[in-house]
């Protein structure tokens, strides 16, 4: 089995959101970077699972700039075998894609895993825009997975249930919430990063499609009501006039 | 120009998003004066029904493979090429997002997802979505041809501008599906999470799972939906599916009522967008009740069974 998994950074869950030049550009300064949770925490760990279970290989691959080494780094003193960044500006989810794709076409991997989305973007669309790309099924928001015999059946969150579905492989996958056990790397696990192979790649060009032209910040609430604990038919009375929520 | 809006029907019935997606598509077509055309797996004289919401044209097929992306991406691109459109219209649930990436790359189209209100086409097309947890909002704009928006709840309010048209059939024949179906397990009886418009909420300030029938008796008076924070879910006092926040389902109900809950920066980046929030925690320097509209300083197990006592007075007079 090889698989491939997809990691991409995000600022930490703490970091303060903030604008400059005209609140066009994202402030990144003292804003610290971690991997995505649904990279770290579920795609890798499963991928980590899957290896050891049938053996094979994990490479994770980053589109992004040099200082993403130190999260690249991590993914490796977790577990994973080897690394690849694509040297470039991750500007839009279609290029980072493309990347991904441009770099999986000729490796025959089993599987290629992304989690479910950024927690900072949110765009939720590398994982099927790949699959689209490779033309392999795509299995999203993955909680659970199995492989065997070259099928894989995978457990798929949807609104109130799941749906469980199964496919040979090649398949991509994204990883949601539940698909493994977060795993904290050890002392060792570090030490073996360091002569664990990185390689950098050029980029593709690629269209972006679309860009962010600027950033509001949301109006900011009025402040709250208190309500007396012992009155609570006050408050009732509030959800149901002002705020016409009951 | 058309534009083209793709609704799922679940057991041939449509769900709020659906009908907010219709209208979302129809003013799309005002402002770029064109037809606003759906394709959908519903029966004719089901989805013929979405007529009443704006659409000019319906087109429906039947299908056993709505869970394969594959599938449902090549119908709604033949769709699309049939009726000549350069937007699609998706809802940002769980199906609209697993095919969202594929439809993209397919159409040669930019998309944004989750856009939270009608695009502005002046000086090109732009739509504004939610970033950073809901910490601010970023406005995209496009430089294709061809753009696909995925719409967020409450992205455009829910009007009947039509009436009722005759469906037509969209000929699936030739597409097939690369994965199988092994079984669909929905939760029966509760309204889920992404969806339910009233949703009661508990942290640890509870103290162990047992307490839990306050918080149930609470949600029953209202119809509403009951979601926890990550520790509870993480330490199994309450099933996974029920976490809300950062890493957990990302919610925007019109009432949300947070109990025993500090109000962790993670915890609200997935409860923030919600219309109303109530907090009842003891603590009045709670971080959660900066969030809120209303709070209440008290213990919860002497304020939530007083609540759900003064909600049903209300409700039988
Ligand atoms: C990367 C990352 C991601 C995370 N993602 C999420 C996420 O998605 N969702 C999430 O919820 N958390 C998330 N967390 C965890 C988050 O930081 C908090 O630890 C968590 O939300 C706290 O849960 P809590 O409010 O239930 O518990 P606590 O912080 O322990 O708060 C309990 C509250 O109950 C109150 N209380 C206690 N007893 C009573 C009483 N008798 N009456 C009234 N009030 C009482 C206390 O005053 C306190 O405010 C994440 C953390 C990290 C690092
Ligand atoms: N720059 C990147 N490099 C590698 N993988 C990425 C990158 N950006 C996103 N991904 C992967 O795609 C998933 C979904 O990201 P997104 O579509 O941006 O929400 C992430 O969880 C990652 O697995």
């Amino acid at each position: 089995m090889n698989l491939l998994v997809c990691i991409s950074k995000t600022p930490e869950t703490t970091s303060k959101i903030g604008f400059t030049d005209n609140n066009t550009t994202f402030a990144t300064d003292g804003v610290q970077y971690i991997m995505n949770p649904y990279d770290e925490w579920y795609a890798l760990v499963k991928a980590l699972e899957v290896k050891e279970a049938l053996g094979g290989t994990v490479t994770v691959i980053n589109v992004g700039p040099a200082a993403n080494d130190v999260i690249i780094r991590k993914a490796l003193a977790i577990g994973a075998d080897e690394a690849v960044r694509v040297d470039a500006e991750p500007k839009s989810a279609v290029f980072v894609a493309q990347q991904i794709a441009a770099y999986a076409k000729d490796k025959a991997y089993d599987m290629i895993l992304t989690g479910k989305e950024t927690i900072d973007y949110s765009g939720g669309l590398v994982g099927g825009m790949v699959a689209e790309l490779m033309g392999t099924p795509f299995m999203s928001f993955v909680s659970n997975l199995d492989v065997a015999d070259g099928k894989v059946t995978a457990t798929c969150d949807i609104e109130g249930g799941v749906e469980v579905i199964s496919a040979s492989l090649p398949v991509v996958v994204s990883a949601s919430k539940g698909l493994a056990e977060q795993r904290i790397p050890n002392m060792r696990g570090i030490m073996m990063a360091k002569r664990k192979p990185l390689n950098v790649v050029e980029a593709q060009s690629a269209d972006d499609h679309v860009s962010i032209k600027g950033y509001t910040l949301p109006a900011e609430k009025s402040g709250v009501k208190l309500v007396d604990a012992e009155n609570m038919d006050e408050l009732v009375r509030l959800l149901h006039e002002e705020a016409k929520a009951l | 120009m058309s534009v083209l809006v793709f609704v799922e029907a679940i057991n041939n019935q449509y769900k709020k998003a659906a009908f907010e997606a219709v209208c979302y598509g129809a003013k799309v077509a005002e402002m770029t004066q064109g037809d606003c055309v759906v394709v959908t797996n519903g029966s004719a004289d089901v989805a013929g029904e979405l007529g009443k919401y704006g659409a000019n044209k319906v087109l429906s097929f039947q299908s056993d493979n709505m869970h394969d992306t594959a599938f449902v991406t090549q119908a709604i691109a033949k769709a699309y090429e049939q009726c000549g459109a350069k937007q699609l219209v998706l809802c940002d649930n769980s199906r609209g997002k697993s095919i969202a990436g594929r439809l993209a790359i397919k159409l040669g189209a930019g998309v944004v997802t989750g856009a939270e209100s009608l695009p502005s086409t002046d000086g090109g097309m732009t739509v504004q979505r939610g970033v950073f947890s809901g910490k601010a909002l970023a406005t995209y704009a496009y430089s294709s041809d061809n753009n696909i928006i995925s719409i967020s709840r409450n992205a455009t309010p829910i009007v009947e501008s039509g009436s009722a048209v005759t469906a037509e059939s969209l000929d699936i024949s030739g597409i097939s599906a690369a994965t199988q179906l092994v079984e669909v397990k929905r939760v029966e009886g509760t309204i889920p999470l992404p969806e339910a418009e009233l949703v009661v909420s508990a942290g640890r300030g509870m103290k162990g799972p047992e307490n839990w029938g306050i918080i149930d008796d609470l949600a029953d008076v209202i119809g509403a939906t009951t979601a926890c924070s990550r520790p509870v879910s993480d330490t199994g006092w309450r099933p996974h599916h029920e976490h809300v926040g950062q890493t957990g389902i990302a919610i925007k109900p019109n009432l949300y009522i947070a109990i025993g809950i500090s109000g962790a920066i993670q915890h609200l980046a997935g409860v923030n967008s919600s219309k109303t929030i109530v907090v009842i925690n003891k603590d009045p320097e709670a971080p959660f009740f900066k969030a809120a509209d209303y709070g209440v300083v008290g213990d919860l197990f002497d304020v939530v069974p007083r609540l759900t006592e003064s909600i049903k007075k209300f409700k039988s007079a």
